[in-house]
């Protein structure tokens, strides 16, 4: 037998959107869908004895799991702090888009796989699908709103635009949040699988086959990829192709 | 996604202690547990955030000579392993490994001790719309053995037909374990009752009659640090990964070869196989074939006929068994490569 959580809810719960328990008012018999339901269900198990108290231990069951637990969070987005208290479940992603207003960073796949969601975390890109918000509490967040100095766009916006970077846009946040994060990683000498197979590992210097590769964890529907590449390659200062 | 508790441990022992049910989580990077919360795969009624606990640190075991192996707190993420100069250069194995896995983001996220309890990326244990999966409910069946099992295992599988409650055909997806498996690192952990040492080969576990246990690690234990011995591979290894796209896409089979060279010849190997059981696949007698021989392709070829010994595909995988013999001579014709390249004075023409 699978219950709606709501179904197991004392009759006077506020909790009722769609106005089911209301009583009806055409003149058809009065019952609440809530307490038909009860009903139904405690006689559809049959008056065994002992079921009440199993009802019971079930309810309270389900009690602790439908309801929300709230969280207290600080984060400082764009170098701006803010207090939040969430349901725990909340993603970074959320927090900043349904309770910040930032919808700058965009919610593609929601599970790691397409990068729309890259921000970066205390100066590292990470997809902020799969970052508990609760998690992230006191780190320094930064969205593609935080990249441009007023006016100024950042280089790595700019060189987007120079090079047409983008078709739809839907993904240009997080590929250019993504880019932000690998000319930094670049200067530190990090490196990728390319890196090995082209035995550069020394000092792996950004050619096209380096940043594809670690383009790679951001998706483009439209295919702008040559676009993306020649952007983040210009951005990196470099000139023709690599 | 089920409602749940947060809590932030501050200390192993109140982690641990706060992980008092089955229905309690340790949260790290989060990228595979969130992304399976969300698919109601995974439906902890309670997290204990365990990424401010100090296992942050890679430090070296100090030894009777200066290598002496290395210690990787649990909380290291695998773009921090990566790149970290005694891992490049000791063990470029393992950098190669982590750096062939995920994305540069999620690499950012991904702890060690995560990527050691990453679960399976089979379809039919993702996708709670499939009923029949003894990993995801135990003794419902298995969907992949009859199904799409182009991602499945080769070796070591549990196949007792799809009704079974023991059939398992799942693979281990991570390619750190597999480099793991041919460096012969140790896993430390601790629990309620203390602390204990877990030896790679015997942490992830073949799905025997309980194909929901992945490894033999107990609910409430906690990794907290992953161990090198000392570094024997270092200039001769590689790590190969065959996939659908050249980047950002779990393996169909991969390779993780070490040589220990000495005087033209294989002193000792270490050879695992990533993306065909349920487990990274260590090949022993592979190992024990390759030891005192001269690198040569045939060599290679008998090493790879033996890692494959008893392979068993299915009807969209059996493809693994020949890429994996293929790959494995050339993960190995590769990792003896390094010497003559890094050695231009040395024996070997």
């Amino acid at each position: 037998m699978s219950r709606a959580p709501c179904e197991l809810d004392d009759v006077d719960d506020p909790i009722d959107p769609a106005g089911f328990g209301s009583p009806a008012t055409d003149g058809e018999p009065t019952f609440s869908r809530r307490s038909f339901v009860k009903t139904s269900g405690i006689l559809g198990v049959g008056a065994v004895a002992g079921i009440p108290r199993l009802m019971e231990a079930e309810t309270a069951r389900r009690v602790t799991q439908t309801a929300p637990q709230m969280f207290e969070i600080d984060l400082t987005v764009n170098g701006k702090p803010q207090k939040l208290t969430l349901d725990t479940r909340t993603t970074l992603l959320d927090a900043l888009r349904e309770h910040l207003d930032l919808t700058g960073s965009k919610k593609g796949c929601d599970h790691g796989q397409c990068g729309a969601c890259t921000v970066l975390v205390n100066g590292r890109r990470v997809n902020s699908c799969l970052t508990l918000a609760a998690s992230a509490s006191g780190s320094q967040v930064v969205t593609i709103e935080g990249l441009a100095n007023g006016e100024n766009l950042s280089p790595v916006q700019a060189a987007f635009l120079d090079h047409d970077g983008f078709q739809c846009g839907y993904c240009t946040p997080g590929q250019i949040c993504s880019a932000t994060a690998l000319l930094e990683e670049s200067k530190h000498g990090q490196l990728s699988q390319v890196s090995w197979r082209s035995g550069e590992t020394a000092t792996p210097r950004l050619s096209d086959p380096e940043i594809r590769e670690r383009m790679s964890g951001n998706l483009c529907r439209c295919g702008a990829y040559p676009n993306i590449v020649a952007s983040v390659r210009a951005a990196a200062g470099g000139g023709g192709e690599a | 996604m089920n409602p749940f508790s947060y809590t932030r441990a501050t200390s192993a022992d109140q982690a641990i202690h706060a992980v008092a049910g089955k229905a309690s989580k340790y949260l790290g990077g989060g990228t595979n547990l969130i992304d399976l919360m969300k698919l109601n795969v995974e439906a902890p009624t309670s997290l204990v955030d365990i990424t401010r606990l100090d296992l942050t640190r890679i430090e070296d075991i100090p030894g009777p000579s200066s290598s002496g192996g290395i210690l990787i707190g649990a909380l290291v993420r695998n773009s921090e392993l990566a790149n970290d100069r005694r891992i490049v250069e000791n063990y470029p194995l393992l950098s190669q490994a982590l750096l062939s896995g995920a994305s540069p983001q999620l690499r950012n996220m991904a702890t060690t001790g995560g990527n050691l309890l990453q679960r399976t990326r089979c379809y039919y244990f993702m996708d709670t719309a499939f009923t029949a999966c003894n990993k995801r409910a135990p003794g419902s069946g298995c969907a992949a053995i009859e199904g799409v099992n182009r991602i499945h295992a080769i070796l070591g599988q549990n196949d007792r037909g799809p009704k079974s409650g023991e059939t398992c055909i799942a693979t281990n997806p991570s390619d750190m374990n597999v480099a793991l498996a041919a460096l012969g690192a140790t896993v430390h952990v601790q629990g309620p009752k203390g602390k204990r040492a877990i030896h790679i080969s015997e942490f992830h576990r073949l799905p025997g009659s309980t194909p929901q246990d992945d490894t033999t690690l107990k609910f409430d234990e906690l990794i907290t640090h992953v161990e090198l011995p000392s570094p024997v591979f270092a200039k001769n290894s590689w790590y190969q990964k065959v996939r659908d796209r050249q980047s950002y896409a779990f393996a169909l089979i991969s390779v993780a070869a070490g040589l220990e060279m000495t005087v033209g010849k294989i002193k000792t190997a270490g050879l695992a196989l990533g993306g065909v059981a349920h487990k990274p696949w260590r090949c022993s007698e592979a190992e024990k074939s390759l030891a005192g021989a001269a690198p040569s392709p045939d060599v290679f070829r008998k090493a790879a006929d033996l890692a494959l010994a008893g392979a068993k595909g299915y009807e969209h995988n059996a493809f693994k068994i020949e890429l994996a013999r293929q790959n494995i001579v050339r993960a190995l014709t590769l990792a003896a490569h390094e010497t003559q390249s890094s050695n231009e004075a040395g024996a070997q023409g």
